[in-house]
């Protein structure tokens, strides 16, 4: 990899990502995976958000998330998106990431200049969230989970209708459906675009005798969290202790059930009857590729990810005016090593892009795909279980 | 193509057979007769004779979708399969994607104007349409006027379909159904028996107007004449671990297969799986891949020329005729890949048909008489002729199955696998059926080696790191270092390829695109079926068949075996 050549206005230690500016104890880190005293939180998925920081600053609509992941009595400053506040002689504000609820990307203003955090990061369309805002820096903190120019995501409501259309399927057929998805961000997007179709002169499928939406145990404390925040997401119903198929006989006959990927597989599913009783299908970024969807074992893949498509990261990059670059999660070196080809191409000296280690990437993310899109679904799988 | 790609996507959707056979039903009754041929004909995973070199499409494709040779490679990892990386890519290119002239601009494809604009037909847009007339219309052309006409067709395809053009275009569909569930589809539609479909299926065939018709018909008609049978095939009668509670092979044997009396021996030779058929006097000789070898072994057909009318089925091998044992499978695999066969290669690689059963005998199917009745037969045709082309193999009866294995442990100086196991009184059927022919295998030889490099799988394992380089130790004291010596692919569970997955990136030494070097810490013991010397190899030798057959976390690297433990077995 290119060195960076310039210093950078950010760096990572062993505890998070932080500013390298500052001689000694620097003020706060961004998402640290150590315990330190000031946490600067980009969104509320479990490997940005951990329990334990001495106090939180995050974006107004992730407070209430944030304290369902972390701990009910922590110490949160909740701060609207674009209000300036400062932490240690850096002048910091909350920007919408797209990601999910309350996402932010961190702005820091130092002497030396402008850098953006993105955080997770989506330019697409999502009736439950902020929209991604593009803020120019000279420093460009980006994720890389899907930086890969075969990904490419179709417009959202396709995606969606061909969802929809799988669950009628289903329900002709007497099945259930079972969709995996997160249970923080995906779940709510989904149900807020199916809401979205449904509501819009299509069927009131979800008021249909015998259709229903279902949801595991762990999403509903995260779907409450969103209608709390005035998020319009269509009713569903918990999937109780009782509830189970006997022989022919099943309560989830024509339902859709919304779990998180770790209930795949778990004795959980056991409540659904028979192989014959339902379908299974995965919405994430990474059913666009086949041999990961036959991996998984799902019915159905819904390529719908919570994350920039190829074009989109480019294309951010590209807007935030950016001459440094420092990329994270996933295919980092591939995006950094186009984007040094590109300004090499161009003639542009001045720009350089890198990858940044830290501890939420690890390509981890990728590579778990089997069970999960990004680097969250293995600690949010232990915290669901208990949940459920 | 419409239909086709419908049926590769309800196929691709789901993971129950009832619904795969649903599926497939559903397509033939459906799809007018000429389409549902080729659609059949890739079904079963045939391929149309290479139309344009895959180097010709990936560069089209790089240069299509703006991506140089580097990201391709890393897309290619990604994806597992080079079609779909194509498909992939093409797909999410920006719309309209003009080949973008900055990149490589010597490399640059011309795009010429295609010819007139094809002829409207009736059935355009079907399968066989753009099989006969699109792909095939491309044989011949000018590479360059190729591309450019594929490059055209693309706009009018869906993603799915682009991706099936693109395999049609670069090798083999592998779709995920067998090829028995195609049979069982078929045999469903005709109220056909499936042994009947399988038989009709056998031996090469070009996809026509009159296929499907023939095919399901009630009656056998008038079957091709060179046509083989479906083999059968025998199944390995001890699992690569023994079930708890089992001391030993022999105990496995017995309690699974009863009285060694009831059995016929022979020996597995290492060979390939053929049929030699005589009718009317001319003689074909197909592989178990359907593949026509009757040009290719002149020494074994004119053998056969003197057989009265019948069906042999045996082994191909090279045979050694001074010392009168099998040469190595190497030399066999080098003798076929000939078409062109010169003295000397009759001279240094000489085939023999090992005959050890008889399908068809004076044009009547023998396949249903007991299989003491089908060896006397087999002896009487073999021995009417007297050719060192054409053998009989030894057969054994044993009284006990510790004699049986005692004269198993002969098989590795004899040069062969192990034995076959044939039950008394069988008939024989089709396919991979449990219950009368076993394989009863010699072990493996093994090491223990070091992984060394990984990179991402194919298929279903696309992104997973689960292709290896291995190891062993070379030289003494200070000198003392790793020499590849294989890969490896297959052997392990899918968790502990996602637990080593994991292991491997944590632990990566270096990149070169999607291969990794990584720290020389794990230990693999790896069996394999025999040790040649090579010169493409740096190491000096080759293994046969490596796969990974226990991941060996007792184990450090230090410990792993050496170069000369691996030249020793060579000599064995």
């Amino acid at each position: 990899m290119m060195p960076m050549g310039a210093r950078t206005l950010l760096r990572t230690d062993d505890r998070g990502l932080r500013l390298t500016t500052v001689g000694g104890e620097p003020g706060f880190w961004i998402d640290p995976w150590k315990t330190v005293h000031t946490a600067v939180i980009t969104h509320a998925h479990a490997d940005h958000a951990r329990p334990g920081m001495g106090r939180y600053f995050c974006a107004a609509p992730c407070e209430p998330l944030l304290r369902r992941r972390v701990h009910a009595g922590a110490d949160i400053t909740a701060v609207p998106y674009g209000k300036s506040f400062s932490i240690g002689g850096a002048s910091l504000s909350f920007h919408p990431s797209g990601h999910c609820l309350g996402a932010a990307q961190v702005r820091v203003e130092t002497a030396e200049g402008v850098a953006v955090a993105a955080g997770d990061y989506k330019r697409a369309s999502d009736p439950t969230c902020e929209p991604f805002e593009v803020v120019p820096c000279d420093e460009f903190v980006t994720e890389a989970t899907f930086a890969l120019p075969i990904y490419r995501w179709r417009p959202t409501a396709e995606t969606a209708a061909e969802l929809l259309s799988w669950w009628d399927d289903c329900a002709e057929q007497g099945k259930a459906a079972i969709l995996f998805c997160y249970a923080l961000g995906k779940a709510q997007r989904v149900m807020g675009e199916l809401h979205r179709i449904m509501s819009s002169g299509g069927v009131e499928r979800a008021t249909e005798p015998g259709r229903s939406i279902r949801t595991h145990g762990a999403v509903e404390p995260m779907l409450a969290g969103y209608r709390e925040l005035g998020v319009e997401l269509p009713a569903t119903h918990r999937v109780a202790e009782g509830d189970r198929a006997v022989g022919k006989n099943s309560p989830f006959r024509g339902s859709l059930v919304i779990a998180p990927p770790s209930a795949a597989g778990s004795a959980w599913m056991r409540r659904f009857g028979a192989n014959a009783d339902y379908e299974t299908g995965f919405a994430s970024g990474w059913m666009r590729v086949r041999g990961r969807r036959r991996r998984g074992g799902y019915d159905r893949g819904f390529v719908i990810s919570d994350h920039a498509d190829w074009p989109d990261l480019v294309r951010t990059c590209d807007e935030t005016g950016a001459t440094r670059v420092l990329c994270t999660h996933g295919s980092s070196s591939v995006l950094a090593g186009f984007l040094n080809e590109r300004a090499r191409e161009r003639g542009d000296e001045r720009f350089r892009a890198a990858v940044l280690e830290t501890a939420y990437e690890g390509e981890g993310g990728a590579e778990r795909a089997g069970e999960g899109e990004d680097h969250s679904s293995e600690s949010c799988a232990t915290e669901e279980s208990r949940e459920a | 193509m419409k239909r086709f790609a419908e049926l590769f996507e309800r196929l691709d959707r789901t993971t129950s057979t009832t619904a795969r056979l649903a599926a497939l039903r559903w397509y033939f009754e459906g799809e007018p007769p000429h389409d549902a041929a080729w659609g059949l004909y890739f079904l079963i995973g045939e391929k149309l004779r290479r139309l344009v070199p895959s180097k010709a499409l990936r560069l089209w494709c790089r240069q299509r979708a703006g991506v140089d040779r580097e990201l391709f490679a890393e897309c290619y990892a990604a994806v597992g399969d080079s079609a779909e990386t194509i498909a992939l890519l093409i797909d999410a290119a920006p719309d309209g994607g003009a080949i973008e002239s900055e990149r490589e601009p010597e490399q640059q494809l011309m795009l010429i104007a295609p010819d007139a604009e094809e002829r409207p037909q009736p059935d355009a847009g079907g399968l066989a349409w753009w099989v006969e007339s699109r792909l095939e219309s491309l044989r011949g052309l000018e590479q360059p006027r190729q591309i450019a006409l594929i490059d055209r067709w693309t706009g009018e395809l869906t993603s799915t379909e682009l991706f099936l053009v693109i395999k049609m275009l670069t090798g083999a569909m592998r779709i995920g159904v067998s090829r028995t569930l195609v049979e069982r589809a078929l045999s469903q539609i005709a109220g056909v028996e499936q042994a009947v479909i399988a038989h009709r299926l056998s031996g090469a065939w070009t996809p026509g107007p009159g296929t499907l018709g023939r095919l399901l018909s009630p009656d056998a008609g008038e079957a091709d004449r060179s046509r083989p049978y479906p083999f059968f095939l025998a199944s390995p009668a001890v699992p690569p671990e023994l079930p708890e509670g089992v001391a030993s092979e022999v105990e496995l044997i017995e309690r699974e297969l009863g009285s060694a009396e009831d059995w016929i021996a022979e020996w597995k030779w290492d060979g390939i799986r053929a049929q030699l058929i005589v009718r009317d006097g001319a003689v074909f000789l197909w592989s178990r891949g359907d593949e026509n070898l009757t040009e290719r072994f002149p020494e074994v057909t004119s053998a056969a020329a003197g057989l009265a009318d019948g069906v042999l089925d045996g082994e191909l091998l090279c045979w050694d005729h001074e010392s009168d044992r099998p040469l190595p499978f190497g030399v066999l695999q080098r003798r076929i890949g000939r078409t062109a066969i010169t003295p000397g290669v009759l001279r240094t690689a000489p085939a023999v048909f090992l005959a050890y059963d008889l399908l068809e005998h004076s044009g009547a199917d023998t396949r249903e008489r007991p299989i003491e009745d089908r060896l006397e037969l087999l002896d009487a045709t073999v021995r009417s002729v007297d050719h060192r082309s054409l053998r009989l193999g030894e057969r054994f009866v044993f009284e006990s199955w510790t004699d049986a294995e005692t004269k198993r442990s002969e098989s590795r100086s004899l040069g062969v696998e192990g034995l076959m196991l044939k039950r008394r009184g069988s008939v024989y059927r089709s396919g991979r059926r449990r219950g009368d022919w076993w394989k009863w295998k010699i072990d493996p030889m093994t090491i223990d080696a070091v992984l060394t490099y990984a990179q991402p799988g194919s298929g279903r394992r696309a992104g997973l790191l689960t292709d290896y380089t291995f190891a062993v130790w070379d030289g003494e004291g200070r000198s003392r270092e790793l020499v590849t010596v294989t890969k490896a692919y297959s052997g392990l569970t899918d968790d502990e390829f996602r637990t080593i997955d994991r292991w491997l990136r944590a632990n990566t030494l270096e990149r070169f695109g999607p291969v990794r070097r990584v720290e020389p810490a794990q230990v693999f013991e790896l069996a394999f079926e025999g040790v040649q010397s090579s010169e493409r190899h740096r190491a000096g030798i080759a293994l046969r068949f490596p796969r990974m057959k226990r991941w060996r976390t007792d184990k450090p690297a230090e410990q792993a075996d050496t170069l000369d433990a691996l030249r020793a077995m060579m000599q064995a």
